[in-house]
This record gives structure tokens, C-alpha cells and sequence, in this order.
């Protein structure tokens, strides 16, 4: 379970986040949408513990993240994490294995010869045995998402974070994403918290979906209950229209 | 209304000039205990000490070889006025052992190495790979940092011996091959001149600037702002910083380690 509470962040004047509070249930997946700018990977990036709110609490299972001080608590809290980044983030200096194998290598301090079972075993999983001896450069972008979703779940994390899953991807390979998260949410069964600004399409990961706008969340309820709600901004932003509340800066 | 704002910008910049200070010297004081503390993955160092060290082995050989050779030629012309020609050698081998050895191999290091290291680790950092690491619980400092900073202490006074055997080699061409010294002269003099503790204050000289290498470029990378022009402006930040410092520091390290080695 994610529980974020009354979190407030700012940078210099620019308030980003204004008393935020989200509740993730154990084993449900939540979309947090809005435009672009509104701070919706600073929320993710509080989760994870890499930036610090001003004010607020964000728990994680029974550990809350915002009171862990030094990295050594928080990398204990951040054991029960996978993550898919935007650009999938990958170590292009590695190979795609050795990508994969590196939360196995790095932070379970796995012996090489039971992280590469686990790693053939995942590869096959999600269609990457092809591409194990390649470098990030070599594959396409929604490859190198497939191996950021393999390195996210390999550990098998309680929660799954992910930052605009289909960004710079072509509608077939943003809906390959969305039929992976899918598929991994049924195997492995993890709490997820998912970034995005792409509607409707989001809908079909999420069973709650929360929309920020100017720092604040301004709607939240099931897939079904945005589709329908009458709050104009929300209608705007599914509808992708220009003129309503919502202005482009 | 003028004085209050001038006032006030003059605040802010005090207080980011500090913050950012101590900001670097905590990121320094991490590196180091991250050294210290396991666990430790000796084949991240050895990659380094092979990128920053070994790769830089030829550039800091030829750069040795043309000093020593200049210098000789210098050291004759000068010399010949006061007629010790005799003492080339040592004016060579003291001035690349004692101060140029540790300061150009500081320089070239800086400049093939540590803008190699601000730019990588600044492509890290935009491209959310740090951020990544963080995310996995792997602590950047402990996995990017403090096998460069160390790979930066271990190489620079292995590079500097060479380039002090490279730069002596080519004054001793020089000046016994072209400018007709004695070569049994010629090392002799350098061997009754030169001491240990000449050496020694090379190497900690070198040993010194390592350490400055390794602290700025990894600090100005994994601080590098946004895009393209951030990590531009990281790596040209950090090889003018660092040069400066190693020029800096070289002053008062000279006073110090002379004063100490005198006595």
C-alpha cells in the first residue's frame, strides 16, 4: 500500500505540490494524470525517496519513506520498489542482460549463477532472450521499456512505479506497454502507481485515477467516474481540447 | 528601493555560494567514506583505473618526452651564462620531479579524463540512470563516485613517475644527443642532485591532485543541470575548476612540503 499524506513541495516560489494526499490499496494500480509541468514525476520522485517534501508524510507498506534521513534507511525502504523511468533509464555502458541482472548483482548481492537463471527466466517472459547480448543503442525504444520493466520487477518489488510508460513510443508500441503492465500486474500482482498524461489509454492499467492540476488534485475516482465526471478541466484534458480551464503555458 | 535589492541579491549570493561550498565538501566527505566502507567492487576500480590511468598512459608520455626535451634546451641555454652546463641534468629531472611532473600530469588528466568523467556522469544524471540506481537502492556515490575519485588518487602518481622517466629520457636525448653534453655527466649530476624526499614531494604533489581530479569531475557531473547544455556547461565548469585548484593548490602545497622536507 502507498499512503501519501498532505504532502506540499516547492521550489523557490513555485509552489508544485499542494497538499497532495493519495491512497494506493494493496495490490491496485492508481494513474496519476494531468498536463505536462504540473508535477506529477516530482511526485514519483518523492516516493522513491530522491527528493524530500517541504511538509507531509508518504508511507510505503508500514515504512514511511519521508522520515528516513540517510540512504542507508531509505534504500531499505526503497528494497520494496521496482521502477519503469520514462526513457526506461537504462545503464548504457551494460549490456541488456547485465541490465537486468544488475538489482539482482548490485542490491540482493545475488551469486552470478543463480541471478542468471532468474534473468533467462524473466527475458523469456517478456520476449528479450533475443536481445540479451545487445546494448541499450542497439534496440528500439519499446524494447529497451520491456527490459526497464524486467529490471523494475526482477527483484519482485511490492509496489511498481511508473513514469509516462509510452513517451516517445508509436501508438502499437505504447499499447504493447500497456498489454505488458497488464500482463505483469497479473503475474507478479504489485501495487502501482502510474504516471502519465496520455487518456484514455491509461484507463486500462488503472483501477483509481487521480488528476493534478495547479498542485492540487482536483479529481479522483474509478476510470469509469473521470469518463463521466463534470468537472470541466477533466473533460477538457480527455478531450484534448484547448480551450477550458486549462491553460497551455 | 535600489540598495534593498542590491542588498538582497548580494544575500542570496553569499548564501548560494555557501550552501553550494559545503554542498561539494559533503559530496567529497561521502566519496571518501564510501572508499572506506564495504561493500566493495574492485572490478569498478580496476575499470577506472584502466579508463583514467592506462588510457592516459601515451598522451602523458609524449607531453613528458617534449617537456624533458625543452626543458634541456632551456636549462643548456640558461646554464651556459653562468658556465654549468653541467648541471642540466639536475635542473631537468629537479624541475620535473620536484614541479612540472605533478602539475602537467595533473593538467593533461584533467583535461582527457575528468571531462570524460563530468560528461558521463552528466549524461547519467539527465538521463534518470542515477536516478535509477537510487531507485534500486544502490547508492550512486558509493557505485560511480568513489571508484573514480580512488581510480583518480591511485593513477595520477603512477602517471606522474612516467612522465618524469619519459621527460628525464628526453632531456637526456636532447641534451647528450644534440647539445653535446657528457652523458656520464649528465647522469651523474642528477643522480648526486636528486634526493628521495625530492620524489616524495612529487607523488604527494600528484597524489594531492588526484584527489582534486576525482572530487570536481565527479561533483560537477552529478550535479550537471538540464540537457544538452547543462552537461556542456558541467565539463567546461569542471576542467577550468580543477585546473585552477591543482594551480592553486600547488602553490601552497610547494611552500608546505618544502618547509617540511627542509627541516
Amino acid at each position: 500500500m502507498i499512503t501519501v499524506r498532505n504532502v506540499h513541495k516547492r521550489f523557490g516560489s513555485q509552489v508544485v505540490l499542494d497538499n497532495i494526499s493519495i491512497t494506493i490499496e494493496p495490490g491496485k494500480t492508481t494513474a496519476v494524470v494531468g498536463p505536462s509541468g504540473v508535477g506529477k514525476s516530482v511526485l514519483l520522485k518523492l516516493i522513491m525517496g530522491i527528493m524530500q517534501p517541504d511538509s507531509g508524510e508518504i508511507w510505503i507498506g508500514d515504512d514511511k519513506i519521508t522520515s528516513a534521513h540517510s540512504e542507508s534507511q531509505k534504500n531499505a525502504i526503497r528494497r520494496q520498489l521496482g521502477v519503469l523511468f520514462q526513457s526506461a533509464a537504462l545503464f548504457d555502458s551494460l549490456t541488456i542482460y547485465n541490465n537486468i541482472a544488475f538489482p539482482l548483482l548490485e542490491r540482493l548481492r545475488m551469486s552470478a549463477s543463480k541471478a542468471h537463471e532468474k534473468v533467462l527466466a524473466i527475458a523469456e517472459s517478456l520476449s528479450l532472450t533475443p536481445y540479451l547480448k545487445n546494448h541499450p543503442e542497439q534496440v528500439s525504444i519499446g524494447i529497451r521499456k520491456r527490459v526497464g520493466m524486467a529490471r523494475a520487477l526482477i527483484t519482485e518489488p511490492k509496489v511498481l512505479l511508473v513514469d509516462e510508460p509510452n513517451t516517445g513510443l508509436d501508438p502499437l508500441d505504447g499499447q504493447e506497454v500497456y498489454d505488458l503492465i497488464n500482463a505483469c500486474k497479473n503475474q507478479w500482482g504489485f501495487t502501482g502507481l502510474v504516471i502519465s498524461h496520455e487518456l484514455p489509454e491509461v484507463f486500462q492499467v488503472s483501477e483509481r485515477v487521480a488528476m493534478i492540476l495547479k498542485g492540487k488534485i482536483i479529481a479522483e475516482g474509478t476510470p469509469s467516474e473521470m469518463i463521466a465526471s463534470a468537472d470541466p478541466a477533466v473533460q477538457q484534458f480527455l478531450n484534448g481540447r484547448t480551450d477550458g480551464p486549462i491553460k497551455i503555458q | 528601493m535600489n540598495f534593498v535589492a542590491t542588498t538582497e541579491q548580494f544575500g542570496a549570493f553569499i548564501i548560494d555560494t555557501t550552501a553550494s561550498w559545503g554542498r561539494s565538501w559533503m559530496f567529497l566527505y561521502r566519496t571518501l567514506v564510501a572508499l572506506v566502507k564495504p561493500p566493495y567492487r574492485p572490478y569498478l576500480y580496476l575499470q577506472q583505473v584502466l579508463q583514467i590511468g592506462v588510457n592516459s598512459t601515451l598522451v602523458i608520455a609524449l607531453i613528458g618526452l617534449f617537456t624533458g626535451a625543452v626543458l634541456a634546451v632551456q636549462g643548456e641555454y640558461t646554464l651556459s651564462k653562468f658556465g654549468a652546463t653541467a648541471y642540466t641534468g639536475p635542473a631537468v629531472a629537479l624541475s620535473l620531479i620536484r614541479e612540472l611532473g605533478p602539475v602537467l600530469t595533473a593538467l593533461m588528466v584533467i583535461g582527457r579524463a575528468g571531462s570524460a568523467v563530468t560528461a558521463e556522469l552528466g549524461i547519467m544524471r539527465i538521463t534518470e540512470q542515477i536516478d535509477a540506481l537510487r531507485s534500486m537502492a544502490v547508492d550512486p556515490i558509493k557505485y560511480l563516485m568513489a571508484p573514480r575519485v580512488a581510480a583518480g588518487l591511485i593513477a595520477m602518481p603512477l602517471l606522474c613517475g612516467i612522465f618524469n622517466v619519459v621527460g628525464i629520457f628526453g632531456g637526456y636525448l636532447v641534451g647528450v644527443g644534440l647539445l653535446g653534453l657528457s652523458a656520464g655527466t649528465f647522469m651523474s649530476q642528477i643522480i648526486s642532485a636528486v634526493g628521495l624526499v625530492d620524489v616524495w614531494s612529487g607523488f604527494i604533489k600528484a597524489s594531492v591532485f588526484g584527489l582534486i581530479f576525482g572530487w570536481i569531475s565527479c561533483y560537477k557531473g552529478y550535479t550537471c543541470g538540464f540537457g544538452a547544455q547543462g552537461v556542456n556547461k558541467a565539463t567546461t565548469q569542471s576542467v577550468v575548476t580543477a585546473s585552477v585548484a591543482v594551480l592553486i593548490v600547488d602553490y601552497f602545497l610547494t611552500s608546505v612540503l618544502t618547509r617540511v622536507f627542509m627541516e
